[in-house]
C-alpha cells in the first residue's frame, strides 16, 4: 500500500507543503493530530503535524521544516511520486470546547501547527486571537489563511524584517499587561519558546497548552521514545498528547531529549549530501555518454 | 528410568547426547547480524531424529502448549522424509521454521522426553526447525482452499496469535483481513528479535504464505485510531483481537528519562524494524554507547544485551537482581550471551540513573543482593545487601523488565471487559471476551508470554470463530497453553 502525492509547493527556503491523498485519514482527522511517514525502506518515521485537510478529496497536507536528512529527502519527493507508509491521525485532537478568549501561539514551523488548531477553537466558539513570529519575513507563511478566520492577528518577526521586531512572548506579555482577558493560551513552536510563554502565563494563573514535538518512533505507545514528565508522571507524547498542560512539563528533560541524536544527525546529514552529489554525478556522466 | 526407555535399549543402542548445532563462532557472530546457528544438515537431522524412542504415551506431546504430534514427525525424519515431516506439525503448529527457533523448549517438550530423564532430551526444537526450514527451501505444496463461505474475519495485531487465527480461518474458508498498527505484520516477531535469532526473511515467508492463502494484511492501520472494535463489527461477522503486550514498563528510579536512557522495545525496534544496525544508509539512528547496561534478564534483555555487543559496544552488561538460576530467558540464549562476552552482574539491582551536565546518561548506582527465603513464587526473594551500593560507568542504559498489555482496544472499546492489569478477559477455552463476536488471545489476554501461546490462543479463536460463522455451538477446548509458561 503506498501514498500518492497529489501535489507539493515551496512555501519558502526551509519549508514544503505537500498534499497527500490517503481517504481513511482525511475521514477521521481533527484538528492537533498528526502522520507517521515512512517515504521509502530505508526512510525513518517522520511525525508531521495534519495542516490541513480535505475529506472529499480524500487528502491531508502536510508543512515540513528541511531540517535534517529525513526532511530533506521528503523534500524531493514531487507531485504523482508515492510514499510507502502513511500512518494516522495518531495524538489525541486539541481540546477546544470552551476555551473561552483563546491566544494561539505559532513559532517557525510551528505557524503549520497551529493554523487548524487556531481554526478549530474558533469554529468551537471561542475568541482567538493568533500569534506568529518567524526568524525572518521570508519564513512567514499562512498570514492569509489565518486573517480569513482569526479574530486577532500579531506577527514578530526575530530581525524586524515584518511586524513587530522580537519574540512572540513580546506581544503576549503586552496583551496581559493591558489587561486583556486571556482564558487559554495555546503554543507550538521551537521548544524553548514554548517554555517562555509558559514562564509568563504561569505568572498569571493562565490556562497554557503546549504541543509537543518529541522524538517519537512507532507513534502507537509501544516505544517510550517519546515520554515526558508531566507533574510527577511519565506521559508518552504520541498516545497521551502531544498537547499538555505547559505549566507541568519538565521543559529541560524535553529540550535535552530532543537533542539525543545530534551526532547521529550529522553523520545523516553528510551521508545524505554525498549519496545527493553521487547521484548527481552519475546522472552528469550519463547525460554526457548520450 | 522410564519403560520405554528401558525396552527398546535392547533394540539399537543409545545415544546419550544430542548432537549439538553448529554456530558462528562468538568472536565472529559478536560482528555480525547473521543468524547465530546454522542449523543441523540433513545427515544431522537423521542422527539426532534416531535418539528418538517413539514413545507410544509420548510425554513430549503433553509439555507441548499445541500438541505438536512430535513422534510421528521424528519418525518420519527418520526415515528421511522432510516434508512429509513439516506437514505433520503443520498440523498443529503453522509456524513451525519460528517455534523452532523461539521456543522455550527446555521448558516445553524437552523438559518432559523420555530420553532427558537419564540422558539428554531429544533436540526437538532443532528437529522442528530443521524440518520447517527444509520445507520451505524444496517449496511447499499450497494446500488446497475450500469453497468460501462468504463469512468475513477481522483480525487486529498481525502478531503471531493474530497471524496464526488468520491463517486457520483462511483454511476453513473464510474471508479474512488482518489490521497491523506497524508499517510490517509480524509483531515482536518482526520488530522485537533480532535477525540474529530469528531472520526477518522467515517471518516475510511466512507472512506472505498467508497472503497466498488469501488473507489480506493491511499495515498501518490502527484499531481503535482509523477504526473502531465496534465499527469493524458492522463490516465483519467476527473480529479476532492479538494486539500484543506492547506497553514498556519502565523503571521508578531517578534518572529514568535521561538521554540515551531506552526502553527495550525502542532499542529493538530502531535496530529491528528500522535497520538500525545499517545507519546512515537506513536512516533510523540508535546510541552505539561503549558500555551499554541491560537490566533484566529474559528473552528480551538478552536480544538487547547481544544486539549492543553487535553495534560495537565495548562492555555490555546485564545487571539482574537474582541469580543466573532464575534468569527467564531460554536456556540457549543465556548460554549464547555468555560465550558473546556479556558481563553478566546478578544480584545487583539499580537505584539511580546518573546524568551528566547534558541530561545523558553517565553511570548507574545499584545495590547488591542477597538470596533470602523463598517468595509466592517459589523463587528466593533477594534481599538488598546494606551500605553495596556502587557505580558503574556507562553510556546507554536499555530497561528490560517486561511490557504491559497494550491499552489502545481497551480504551477504545467500551463494553470489553478487561482485567486490573488491563489484559482483556477472555475463556481461555474459547478465545470469546465480553463482547459478542469479539474474540481474543495473545499477550493481550494472558500479559507478556510466548510466542508459541499466543499461536495456541490464535487457533483456540479460530476454532471458535469458525462455529460460530457456521452456526454452531462453541464448545470449550481442553489444552496445554498454561505449559513452560516463562516471563519474556
Ligand atoms: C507530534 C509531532 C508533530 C510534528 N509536526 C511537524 C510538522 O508539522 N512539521 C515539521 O516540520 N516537523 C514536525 N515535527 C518534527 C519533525 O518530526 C522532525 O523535524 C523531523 O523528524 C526531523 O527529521 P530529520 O531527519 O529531517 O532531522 P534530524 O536530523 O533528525 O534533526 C535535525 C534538527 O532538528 C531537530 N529536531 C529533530 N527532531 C525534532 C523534533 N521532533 N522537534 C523539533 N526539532 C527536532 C534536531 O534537534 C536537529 O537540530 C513533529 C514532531 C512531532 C513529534
Ligand atoms: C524482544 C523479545 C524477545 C522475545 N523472545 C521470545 C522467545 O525467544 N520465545 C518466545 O516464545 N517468546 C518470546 N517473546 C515473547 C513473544 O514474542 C510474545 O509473547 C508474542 O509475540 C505474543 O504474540 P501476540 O501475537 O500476542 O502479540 P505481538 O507479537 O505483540 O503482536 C501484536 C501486534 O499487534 C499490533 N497492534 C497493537 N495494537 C494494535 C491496534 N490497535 N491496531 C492494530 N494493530 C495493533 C502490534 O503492532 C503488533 O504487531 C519475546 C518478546 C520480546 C519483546
Ligand atoms: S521426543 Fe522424547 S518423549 Fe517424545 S517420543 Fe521421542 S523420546 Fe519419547
Ligand atoms: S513514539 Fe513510541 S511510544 Fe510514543
Amino acid at each position: 500500500m503506498s501514498f500518492e502525492i497529489l501535489d507539493t509547493r515551496e512555501l519558502n527556503s526551509e519549508n514544503t507543503w505537500m498534499k497527500i491523498k490517503a481517504p481513511l485519514i482525511a475521514e477521521r482527522c481533527k484538528a492537533g493530530q498528526f502522520v507517521i511517514i515512512r517515504a521509502n525502506e530505508k526512510g525513518e518515521r517522520i511525525p508531521l503535524t495534519i495542516a490541513n485537510w480535505d475529506k472529499e478529496e480524500g487528502s491531508f497536507e502536510v508543512v515540513f521544516q528541511k531540517v535534517g536528512a529525513s526532511t530533506l529527502e521528503l523534500g524531493t519527493y514531487k507531485k504523482g511520486d508515492l510514499l510507502l507508509d502513511v500512518v494516522g491521525p495518531l495524538g489525541i485532537p486539541t481540546h477546544t470546547e470552551g476555551a473561552g478568549n483563546t491566544v494561539v501561539i505559532g513559532g517557525g514551523l510551528g505557524i503549520a501547527i497551529a493554523t487548524p488548531v487556531a481554526r478549530a477553537y474558533k469554529e468551537a466558539g471561542n475568541k482567538v486571537h493568533v500569534i506568529i513570529g518567524a526568524r525572518t519575513k521570508e519564513l512567514l507563511f499562512n498570514i492569509e489563511i489565518l486573517e480569513s478566520f482569526a479574530d486577532g492577528l500579531t506577527i514578530c518577526t526575530d530581525d524586524g524584517s515584518f511586524g513587530i521586531k522580537g519574540f512572540v512572548t513580546q506581544p503576549l506579555q503586552e496583551m496581559i499587561d493591558k489587561g486583556e482577558k486571556i482564558d487559554t493560551v495555546f503554543c507550538v513552536g521551537p521548544p524553548i519558546m514554548m517554555k517562555f510563554i509558559s514562564k509568563i502565563t504561569e505568572k498569571h494563573g493562565i490556562h497554557t497548552v503546549a504541543s509537543l514535538n518529541t522524538i517519537m518512533l512507532d507513534g502507537t505507545g509501544m516505544c517510550g521514545a517519546c515520554r515526558v514528565t508531566v507533574g510527577d508522571e511519565i506521559k508518552f507524547v504520541c498516545v497521551d498528547g502531544p498537547d499538555f498542560d505547559a505549566h507541568l512539563v519538565d521543559w529541560d528533560e524535553m529540550m535535552a531529549r530532543t537533542q539525543a541524536y545530534r551526532e547521529e544527525e550529522k553523520i545523516a546529514l553528510e551521508h545524505y549530501h554525498k549519496c545527493r552529489a553521487e547521484k548527481a554525478l552519475e546522472e552528469q556522466n550519463a547525460q554526457e555518454n548520450k | 528410568m522410564g519403560s520405554e526407555a528401558k525396552k527398546s535399549r535392547g533394540r539399537k543402542p543409545l545415544v546419550r547426547t544430542r548432537l549439538p548445532m553448529a554456530t558462528q563462532r562468538p568472536e565472529d557472530r559478536v560482528k555480525n547480524f547473521n543468524e547465530v546457528p546454522y542449523g543441523y544438515n540433513e545427515a544431522e537431522a537423521v542422527l539426532e531424529s534416531q535418539r528418538c524412542l517413539q514413545c507410544r504415551n509420548a510425554p513430549c506431546v503433553k509439555g507441548c502448549p499445541v500438541e505438536v504430534p512430535i513422534p510421528q514427525f521424528i519418525k518420519l525424519v527418520q526415515e528421511g522424509k522432510f516434508v512429509e515431516a513439516a506437514e505433520v506439525i503443520k498440523t498443529k503448529n503453522s509456524l513451525p521454521a519460528i517455534t523452532g527457533r523461539v521456543c522455550p523448549q527446555e521448558l516445553q517438550c524437552e523438559a518432559r522426553c523420555v530420553m532427558g530423564r537419564r540422558y539428554q532430551p531429544v533436540s526437538i526444537g532443532n528437529l522442528e526447525r530443521f524440518v520447517a526450514d527444509y520445507a520451505r527451501e524444496h517449496g511447499e505444496a499450497l494446500p488446497e482452499l475450500p469453497e468460501p463461505t462468504g463469512k468475513k474475519v477481522a483480525v487486529v495485531g498481525a502478531g503471531p496469535a493474530g497471524l496464526t487465527c488468520a491463517g486457520d480461518l483462511a483454511l476453513l474458508g473464510h474471508e479474512v483481513t488482518v489490521f497491523e498498527a506497524l508499517h510490517a505484520p509480524g509483531g515482536v516477531l518482526i520488530y522485537g528479535i533480532p535477525e540474529f535469532r530469528l531472520p526477518k526473511d522467515i517471518v516475510r515467508y511466512e507472512t506472505n504464505y498467508l497472503k497466498k492463502l488469501g488473507v489480506k494484511i493491511i499495515p498501518n492501520f490502527i484499531i481503535g485510531k482509523n477504526k473502531t472494535v465496534k465499527e469493524l463489527l458492522n463490516e465483519f461477522d467476527a473480529v479476532f483481537i492479538g494486539t500484543g503486550a506492547g506497553s514498556p514498563r519502565l523503571l521508578k528510579i531517578p534518572g529514568i528519562n535521561l538521554v540515551n536512557v531506552y526502553s527495550a522495545n525502542e532499542y529493538l525496534t530502531r535496530v529491528n524494524l528500522l535497520k538500525g544496525y545499517l545507519f546512515p544508509e537506513y536512516k533510523t539512528p540508535v546510541k552505539k554507547g561503549k558500555t551499554v547496561i541491560t537490566i533484566g534478564a529474559g528473552n528480551v534483555a538478552m536480544d538487547a544485551a547481544r544486539t549492543a555487543k553487535r553495534l560495537g559496544a565495548e562492555n555490555s552488561i546485564i545487571v539482574y537482581r537474582r541469580s543466573k538460576k532464575e534468569c527467564p530467558a531460554r536456556v540457549e540464549e543465556v548460554h549464547h550471551a555468555e560465550e558473546e562476552g556479556i558481563d553478566f552482574r546478578f544480584l545487583t539491582n539499580p537505584i539511580r540513573i546518573i546524568g551528566d551536565e547534558n541530561g545523558r546518561v553517565k553511570a548507574l548506582e545499584c545495590l547488591r543482593y542477597k538470596l533470602g527465603e523463598p517468595d509466592e513464587t517459589g523463587r528466593a526473594k533477594p534481599i538488598p545487601i546494606e551500605g553495596s551500593e556502587h557505580i558503574i560507568e556507562c553510556d546507554v542504559v536499555i530497561i528490560a523488565i517486561g511490557n504491559n498489555p497494550n491499552p489502545i482496544i481497551p480504551q477504545t472499546t467500551p463494553d470489553l471487559e478487561t482485567s486490573k492489569w488491563g489484559t482483556i478477559i477472555t475463556n481461555s477455552k474459547t478465545g470469546e471476551t465480553s463482547l459478542q463476536r469479539v474474540y481474543a488471545g495473545g499477550d493481550i489476554a494472558t500479559g507478556a508470554a510466548t510466542v508459541i501461546a499466543a499461536m495456541g490462543a490464535g487457533k483456540i479463536a479460530a476454532k471458535s470463530i469458525h462455529k460460530q460463522l457456521m452456526g454452531h455451538e462453541i464448545d470449550e477446548e481442553e489444552h496445554n497453553l498454561e505449559v513452560g509458561k516463562c516471563d519474556s
